[in-house]
């Protein structure tokens, strides 16, 4: 797949101080670097190296990813929403590109 | 002396196989996808060699078959979204996309998945989804045939096949000389073939339900394709996984869509009756 789509899930409304659940999955090829091409030359590794989640830009969930994790990687996470607000996802590329994705919730 | 080890290494040899078989039989569970039940057994139709059939998501491990439960966790759903997008986009000389003829998918495509492959009176040959896609881009679009296993022709696949989610696969075997190819097809499941001298029935008949390395034998159905592999991390079209299995037979591959692979896939889908459409399939 060409381009990195992420897709997010995250419920709609909340009540205050209810935990929810996150997924989020993007796709990517997550290229490791081990392998070789036809040629015998080493495909050049590229993956998926970052991803962070913000809620009302506090940070929620992070974690640093290496090159023995599967193609289009899958987070599942659970945070505490204590007020309406903004989820913002970002995915961080070898090749320096960033991925992004902005869900709102409403706490009623 | 050495007879007698190599007599209580077989009797070992014997016990660990039967311990396996009684832990490799499908389990007994629901498959539900976004709230619609999908029909993962079924009664087999009549000269079927068995008298039920089953799905292989039945055959697969507790995570994988979670997966495939979990549309938003589904990889192959990211197919289907690239395959919208394919269905939405103007191609060729004619200036058409698919939507241009057949308007919403969801509701032109809804049975396209159950009942393919068809008779084609044009070709005088079943078609399949793949090729059917082809046919149009050629005759009513005006744009070139994708090549075999192109990534837009497996998506566009996907997302066709998608729309069937559910549906228990029907193929219409009165219709031109779909009988034919049936018995052809049939010729070709139970012929062996390579130098380890397999047919299809050896390992997804005679040994259903075993293992075969680390691999869980299922049926063998094609209603779950195009599939997500974790193996490969991507979707597999049916005729790869046709070629993959005849490869492991240490066999001559045939071409995709030759007619001895088209025999086998109208054979394989019947083999299938009444199992939902799974597409995309999540499989190991």
């Amino acid at each position: 797949m060409a381009t990195s789509k992420p897709r997010v899930k995250v419920p709609k409304t909340a009540s205050a101080g209810e935990t929810v659940v996150i997924k989020t999955l993007i796709s990517h090829e997550m290229e490791s670097g081990q392998r070789k091409d036809k040629d015998g030359n080493v495909i050049p590794r590229k993956i998926i190296n970052r991803f962070t989640c913000e809620f009302n830009g506090q940070p929620v969930f992070s974690c640093d990813i290496d090159p023995a994790i599967s193609a289009n990687p899958y987070f599942e996470f659970s945070a505490k929403v204590p007020e309406s607000g903004t989820f913002k996802f970002t995915w961080v590329d070898d090749d320096g590109s960033t991925y992004t994705d902005e869900q709102k919730i409403e706490v009623k | 002396m050495k007879r007698i080890v190599l007599a209580a290494l077989a009797a070992v040899a014997a016990m660990s196989g039967s311990a396996f078989t009684a832990a490799a039989d499908p389990v007994d569970d629901k498959l539900v996808i976004d709230d619609k039940e999908m029909i993962i057994r079924a009664p087999a139709p009549e000269g079927h060699p068995f008298e039920e059939v089953m799905s292989g998501w039945l055959f697969r491990e507790a995570e994988t078959r979670a997966t495939e439960a979990d549309s938003f966790a589904n990889p192959g759903m990211l197919a289907v979204e690239q395959g919208e997008e394919i269905w939405n986009t103007v191609e060729g000389s004619a200036g058409k996309s698919c939507a241009s003829c057949h308007n919403d998918a969801a509701e032109s495509m809804k049975s396209a998945g159950a009942s393919f492959p068809k008779w084609d009176p044009d070709s005088k040959k079943p078609i399949n989804v793949e090729l059917q896609i082809d046919k149009c881009r050629v005759k009513n679009m005006g744009a070139e045939p994708y090549k075999f296993d192109a990534p837009e022709q497996v998506a566009l696949t996907t997302y066709i096949k998608h729309q069937s989610l559910g549906q228990p696969v029907k193929l219409d075997l009165a219709s031109g000389e779909m009988q034919s190819w049936f018995d052809k097809g049939k010729d070709n499941y139970y012929n062996r073939t390579g130098q380890l001298n397999f047919s299809c029935s050896s390992c997804h008949e005679a040994s259903m339900g075993k293992y075969i390395r680390a691999d869980h034998l299922s049926q063998g159905q094609a209603n779950g394709f195009p599939t997500y592999r974790f193996n490969t991390g991507g979707m597999v079209s049916l005729h790869n996984r046709f070629r993959g299995c005849i490869r492991d037979t240490r066999a001559e591959m045939p071409k995709a869509f030759s007619d001895e692979l088209m025999a086998l896939e109208v054979y394989v889908t019947w083999r299938g009756t009444g199992l939902s459409v799974e597409t995309p399939a999540v499989r190991q």
